[in-house]
């Protein structure tokens, strides 16, 4: 067992986990963050996305001791407020339907403008070509991404 | 009768309903099935069979119960019994045979999921293997031919002497076009919570398509009656068919929780997805088109090679499609099965339409180019005035008007016929297009609807919502049927306590429950209007069932119907296509919520577009395995694979369907695309690639 100490969405938690444990059961079954989902195992969907220190991973590729000393923010603690402008847009745009793959695409969506505040249709498709999603046919989810640059979206 | 009047433009998708549960899938909280809070919970992971056919000899689960956190490892040996059922597939740990690489042969329990898989890991499993047969032919020696195919379809069906039409046809096409396995994956992967009640109830938060026939399934296997069995599916993360049925993940948490004593909680990793929840045939199928000059259709033969495990028969209705697309006096379908050492293959969004399309909208291709002829104008030429083989009219037809309307809007028009001549730079340039259809059916369902004396009507069956949007939809559809604003609406679904209702699948899922709706709603208003309006303190309440008006034979033949269009632009030195522009225009009866059905045809034409491209179940022939199982290997499409891709829809009135009005959209999409876009790389290339999905090496020294 390794203690380890984490920030999860504004809570500091101080925990003792296996080191094999992964970061994302680490958020969804002892912090209780379960609004991050599993949807592949191997890295390859983003539905797991969160922010560690302020940049997008794939939870399922981090171990929770990576984590340690760590600020982790998952799409329960994003919104300053009510909304985050990504979630708005997700919402007013329907880019989501079943909504598995929405909070990894979310936080990738706004890693991706804080790097890039103003991305082309292109830069969006491409910046998140490893969030996969299944039901929209992408679509919207760019149109979502668009809305909410034009809002600040990177904050 | 039908009248088509306008398509329907994009206000229409911006003065529809937000989703009602829009909020909880962008901020986290909707719940999927591992997700629940349950006390004391514990984890599942399964041990899957490494040979692909055989039978156990030996489970050494010693290192694995000595694995810290191991609660139990459950094997045929000590396994619960289970009950009898249609679907072998569930009989898990029963028995000692192995009928397929990846079956589950054992499973283990941990206080985390951490320790069930380590335990899993050290559980030694020993066979007794037997030579394995795993790969499709059309001349494999077993192949025979099935009762029927699915869902009840007769297995072949003749018109007329297609052969001799055939020889005596002035312009013959003669072609194999392959499919190969595909994969549903929705984005939950399958996965339950089961927890037993101290009266015997069982509690299950699972991920399907539709609760009232997994709680009879699970009642019947676990020796239970109905109502002591409780399936909740508040929110599903898709399933594209593959969720219509209980599949493995529910049948072993129910086991494993009963084994040990405590809830369990069993989500099914990707890889496991690859074997144990069905999957999508490969498929070998022959066109025979006999064609006048003019490119009138005098002869249609389909034959369809496909298989299944040795466990079960599943038939794929593959050719179904070709036989009510176009007209021919003379034609023929037929289907041959082989059992396979192999994972019995289930539902995947449009089984049958989705592989009989390419089959059958690239051979009408090839035929055009035969012919001389524009490919639309070939399809106007063979439009059947009524179903060409039940010789019942059409309740609504409108595949020319798609056409049509498609045509225009892509500026199909101005297209030069020629192959392989138009050049951009590194890229060749073409277009395609193909013909969409899917059935129009509806099911029996029940609704309870209630009002209370704050006027409220709340509105209870057992639909599910599994990203469609049936949740919204309904809502809509209530409030409409009551003459109420949505927010004085009430619906309560996914819980298999409810009124019992169609599962979301076959595109009926919102036509059978809005029916039943609708039929409620008629039946409370003419309550209150006895009343004259005035509602007692605790309300009233009607259930309508529609299983007399669904169950009554119609005089119609009912489809949906659209045409796919398709830009491709092919590397000349590599071989990579992509895909610029795909077009769908559709005829679908009436839309309840633009933007949710906008969003479920370009899904689909998107899922048309990975299965040309890209889905690939690749088979181990040496160990009876997939190449590929995982994300990483299986590709389907991702954002950089997509760029325009436009549904609309013509407004259709259709009054011979149901209470709705609507033919249902969820498998319509995919229908048609993968030819659209083999079409169009051969205009672009001069290259028909007839086996799916169109790869770089399928092209490449070709052309």
């Amino acid at each position: 067992m390794v203690r380890i100490q984490v920030t999860v969405d504004g809570q500091r938690c101080e925990d003792e986990v296996e080191p094999r444990l992964l970061l994302v059961h680490y958020l969804r079954e002892r912090v209780g963050k379960v609004g991050t989902p599993v949807g592949c195992d191997t890295s390859n969907c983003g539905a797991c996305t969160v922010q560690l220190d302020g940049r997008s991973v794939k939870s399922c590729a981090v171990l929770a001791v990576q984590a340690d000393g760590s600020e982790v923010t998952t799409i329960e603690g994003l919104a300053n407020g009510e909304w985050h402008p990504m979630q708005k847009a997700f919402k007013e745009c329907h880019a989501l339907q079943c909504g598995y793959c929405t909070p990894g695409m979310i936080m990738a969506a706004v890693d991706l403008l804080s790097n890039n505040p103003n991305p082309s249709e292109e830069e969006i498709r491409d910046g998140l070509e490893g969030n996969l999603c299944r039901c929209t046919g992408y679509h919207n989810i760019v149109k979502a991404v668009q809305m909410a640059a034009a809002e600040g979206g990177a904050r | 009768m039908n009248d088509v009047v306008r398509p329907v433009m994009q206000d229409a998708v911006a003065a529809a309903p937000t989703r009602v549960d829009g909020r909880d899938k962008v901020t986290g909280r909707a719940r999927y099935a591992v997700e629940h809070p349950v006390e004391d919970v514990v984890w599942a992971w399964p041990v899957t069979s490494t040979v692909a056919k055989g039978r156990v000899t030996e489970i050494d689960a010693s290192e694995a119960n000595g694995t810290e956190g191991v609660i139990a490892v459950l094997t045929h040996a000590n396994a619960p019994r289970l009950g009898e059922t249609d679907d072998a597939e569930l009989q898990l740990l029963q028995s000692d045979r192995v009928a397929y690489r990846g079956q589950v042969c054992a499973l283990v329990v941990g206080e985390t999921v951490e320790s069930a898989r380590a335990g899993a890991d050290a559980v030694r499993v020993r066979y007794d293997e037997a030579e394995h047969d795993v790969v499709l032919d059309a001349r494999h020696p077993a192949m025979f031919t099935p009762e029927k195919v699915n869902p009840g379809f007769p297995t072949d069906t003749s018109i007329g002497d297609p052969d001799t039409a055939f020889a005596v046809a002035a312009v013959q096409l003669d072609a194999t076009y392959t499919t190969p396995t595909e994969h549903n994956h929705a984005m939950e992967p399958h996965a339950t919570t089961a927890s037993w009640g101290a009266d015997g109830t069982l509690t299950l938060y699972d991920s399907n398509q539709g609760s009232t026939g997994v709680a009879r399934v699970m009642a019947d296997l676990f020796g239970l009656q109905v109502r002591a069995v409780h399936v909740i599916s508040e929110h599903v993360g898709g399933g594209f068919g593959s969720k219509g049925t209980p599949r493995p993940n529910i049948v072993l948490a129910a086991m494993a929780a009963q084994a040990v004593g405590r809830p369990v909680r069993l989500a099914l990793g990707r890889q496991h997805m690859f074997s144990l929840v069905g999957y999508r045939t490969p498929t070998i199928q022959r066109l025979r088109l006999g064609a006048t000059t003019d490119g009138v259709l005098r002869s249609l033969v389909h034959d369809v090679w496909e298989q299944t495990s040795t466990l079960d028969d599943f038939a794929e209705q593959t050719a179904v499609i070709s036989r009510m697309l176009y007209a021919a006096p003379a034609r023929r379908t037929t289907h041959r099965l082989v059992r396979l050492d192999v994972p019995t293959p289930s539902w995947m969004r449009a089984p049958g339409e989705a592989p009989g399309s390419f089959a059958l909208e690239s051979a009408m291709d090839e035929l055009a180019a035969a012919c001389d002829l524009d490919p639309v104008e070939l399809r106007v030429r063979n439009e059947p005035d009524v179903d060409p083989e039940s010789g019942k009219p059409f309740s609504s037809r409108n595949l020319v008007a798609c056409l049509r309307e498609g045509a225009r809007r892509f500026g199909w028009e101005q297209r030069d016929p020629t192959p392989g001549v138009r050049r951009d730079g590194r890229w060749l340039v073409g277009t395609g297009v193909a013909s969409s259809t899917y059935p129009a059916r509806t099911a029996p369902s029940q609704a309870r609807m209630s009002i209370g004396s704050d006027g409220v009507v709340t509105v209870e069956l057992n639909a599910v919502d599994i990203g469609t949007g049936s949740r919204t939809a309904l809502t809509q559809i209530a409030a409409e049927a009551m003459d109420l604003p949505t927010d004085r609406v009430r619906l309560r679904i996914g819980d298999s306590t409810l009124p019992p209702a169609m599962i979301a699948g076959g595109s009926m899922g919102l036509t059978s429950w809005g029916s039943a709706i609708v039929k409620g709603a008629r039946q409370l208003r003419e309550l209150v209007g006895r009343r004259d309006g005035a509602i007692p303190e605790d309300g009233l309440e009607v259930t309508a069932d529609t299983a007399e008006e669904v169950r009554a034979v119609s005089g119609y033949a009912r489809h949906a119907f659209g045409a796919q269009f398709c830009e491709v632009r092919v590397d000349a030195d590599t071989g990579e296509v992509r895909v610029p522009r795909l077009l769908g225009v559709f005829a679908v009866g009436r839309v309840i919520n633009a933007r949710t059905a906008r969003s479920q045809l370009v899904g689909g034409m998107t899922m048309g577009l990975s299965m040309a491209l890209h889905e690939e179940g690749v088979v181990d022939v040496q160990h009876g395995d997939n190449v590929n199982h995982d994300l990483a290997g299986y590709h389907i499409a991702a954002h950089a694979d997509v760029a325009d891709v436009d549904a609309m829809w013509l407004e259709e009135h259709d009054e011979h369907l149901n209470l709705v009005g609507a033919k249902g959209i969820g498998e319509i999409g995919i229908v048609g695309t993968a030819a659209a876009v083999a079409n169009a790389v051969h205009h672009a290339t001069g290259v028909r690639v007839r086996d799916l999905p169109i790869r770089v090496d399928r092209l490449l020294g070709r052309g």
